[in-house]
Formats: C-alpha cells, sequence, structure tokens
C-alpha cells in the first residue's frame, strides 16, 4: 500500500530504540496482556455494532425506539475504541516496523477510518428513529448496516493478518 | 501413551496436513476463529451483564436471551470447528501446552455454568425476567459467565506465546 518511505524507516528505527519500546519488547508479559485486552475491546464493539445493526436490519429491538437501542449500545461502539488506541498503540510502541510499514495494518487503520464514518451514520439514522417499530429500516439503513458489518469484520481479520504479512 | 498416539494420529490426517502445509490456510482459519470468539464473547457478556442487573434493564432477561444467545450459539459453532482445525494442524504441539488445556477446562466450566443457569436458576425465570434487579443466583451464574469467558479469552492469547 504505503511506498517505502525514508522518514517512515527512520521513525521506526528511532522509536525501536526508546526506553518505553524495548521495556515493552523485553518484559515478556506486557504484549500478551495488552493483546488480551484489546481482543475484549473488539469484543464489546463488534457485538455492540451487531445489535445496532440488527436494529437498522429490523432484526433485533423492533419493539423499542432506534434511540433507546443506540443508547444501551452506541456507547459500546465508541468508548472501547479509546482502549483499542491505546493497546494498539502498545503495541505499535513495541513493534514500529512490524506494524506501521505492514500492509495488513494499513488496511485496518483505512477500514477503521470507514467504520467510524459508517457508525457516525447508523447513529444519525437511529436518532431519526423516536418510536418503535420498522421505521428506520428503509433501503439506506440496511445498506449501512450491511456495510458496517462487512468493515468491522474487514477490522478484525486485517488485524489478525497483521501477525503474518 | 495413548493421547499421544491419538495426536500423532490426529496430526498425520490429511486435513491436519493441509492447514499446517498451506501457507494462507491457517491464518483464514484464525482470522475466523477470532471474529467467532469475538462474537461469542460479545453477545454471551450482554447476556451476562443484563443478568448482574447492571444493562439492558429495560428488557425481559427471557426475551433478551431469546434474541442474542441464537447469535452467541452460531458463533461458538464456528469457533469450535475452526478452533478444532487449527488445532489438528499441530495437535501434538497443542495438545500438550497448559495454556490450551487450561482453555478447554475453562469452555467445559462455561457449560456447566450454563446447565446450572437453565436446570436451576432459571426454572422460575417467569417470576422474576422482567425485573430489573434478577435474584442473587441468576447474578451469580453471570458473573460466573463473564469471568469464565474473559478467562477464556486470555488462555487463548497466551497459547500462542508458549509455544515451542
Amino acid at each position: 500500500m504505503i511506498p517505502n518511505l525514508p522518514w517512515l524507516n527512520a521513525f521506526c528505527i528511532w522509536l525501536e530504540h526508546t526506553r518505553p519500546s524495548q521495556t515493552i519488547q523485553t518484559v515478556p508479559w506486557i504484549v500478551p496482556t495488552v493483546q488480551v485486552i484489546h481482543i475484549l475491546s473488539i469484543a464489546a464493539v463488534a457485538a455492540s455494532a451487531l445489535m445496532i445493526d440488527l436494529r437498522l436490519l429490523g432484526a433485533y429491538g423492533i419493539d423499542q425506539s432506534g434511540r433507546r437501542v443506540a443508547k444501551r449500545f452506541l456507547p459500546l461502539v465508541w468508548w472501547p475504541i479509546l482502549i483499542l488506541l491505546a493497546t494498539g498503540l502498545i503495541m505499535i510502541v513495541g513493534e514500529p516496523g512490524r506494524s506501521l510499514k505492514n500492509p495488513a495494518f494499513q488496511l485496518k487503520m483505512a477500514l477503521l477510518a470507514g467504520a467510524l464514518i459508517v457508525t457516525v451514520l447508523c447513529q444519525r439514522r437511529l436518532r431519526r428513529a423516536p418510536t418503535a417499530g420498522p421505521a428506520g429500516t428503509g433501503v439506506l439503513a440496511r445498506s449501512l448496516a450491511i456495510l458496517s458489518l462487512l468493515l468491522w469484520t474487514g477490522i478484525i481479520f486485517a488485524g489478525r493478518w497483521i501477525a503474518y504479512s | 501413551m495413548a493421547l499421544d498416539d491419538w495426536l500423532h494420529w490426529l496430526e498425520a490426517t490429511e486435513i491436519a496436513t493441509a492447514v499446517r502445509e498451506n501457507e494462507v490456510l491457517f491464518p483464514w482459519i484464525e482470522s475466523v476463529h477470532v471474529l467467532a470468539i469475538v462474537l461469542v464473547i460479545g453477545t454471551i457478556s450482554i447476556v451476562d451483564l443484563r443478568l448482574l442487573g447492571l444493562a439492558s434493564r429495560d428488557r425481559a432477561v427471557s426475551r433478551l436471551i431469546r434474541e442474542v444467545l441464537p447469535y452467541t450459539w452460531g458463533a461458538f459453532l464456528v469457533a469450535a470447528l475452526t478452533g478444532s482445525l487449527l488445532f489438528c494442524s499441530n495437535a501434538m504441539t497443542y495438545g500438550h501446552n497448559f495454556f490450551f488445556r487450561g482453555k478447554l477446562v475453562l469452555l467445559v466450566l462455561a457449560g456447566c455454568n450454563m446447565a446450572v443457569f437453565h436446570l436451576f436458576v432459571g426454572r422460575h425465570i417467569g417470576r422474576w425476567s422482567a425485573a430489573p434487579q434478577p435474584p442473587w443466583s441468576a447474578k451469580t451464574t453471570g458473573a460466573v459467565s463473564l469471568g469464565l469467558w474473559i478467562s477464556v479469552v486470555a488462555f487463548g492469547r497466551w497459547i500462542g506465546f508458549t509455544l515451542h
């Protein structure tokens, strides 16, 4: 994806030799612990996004207003993203070259940007459904829901592929 | 040892060899495995948090279970299938790994906890299903479930760091 940039190489080499990076590299429990927290946060985001998408598809909580479903599950899409960014940052500091220069990582970040935009759009649609019933599950809402599911799936897949590419 | 014979045999099967030797098969199966596990724990914790009286209090427990658990089960089947494929590919190594064995024990315990819920705790669910705060017995099974599934993820991730 991103071509081999000299400044990126230099930055990765510099970061790799900083004190925090050395600590992450040498203390054996840090990386697995951070990855467990990362995965648990993804679980919160993915399941919450799933419930929101199911509401937009008309397959969950039709008896509740879109607003109510959004109020229950949207915070668990947004807040864990902060934990994901923090734990992700620790992993990057630990292995800058293997992450920042990795096509799977770059793809994951592109998909994440897409997922965040789609989540904002989903949020808007749900807030425009103040009553119970199938209102707010039109073609556009359904398309957004499918797109959201595909993007989050892609993010999880790309995340796992960082270890292989 | 009979177990080792079985692990060796498993590892030598055609499907295990394919997963082991094909360069992209393992990561693809692993990706599906991670997606499935993430959905298992994510969806089951929606129910667990309701049992604990911490979230979705405006929805009856029995209803939430009916709506959410089918996704948990679907994801669990996918996780079990992909997990079995990954296990076969290096059966000997995984079979002797502490965290792999521990993960299986935790899964059995999660199954027992679920059985306890369905056989005892949930028997009179109609009486408290709509109450924002379920009885302490239901809260306990919710907390145990949450703890066990978090441990399953932790043990699962540790397998990858303790293979040699």
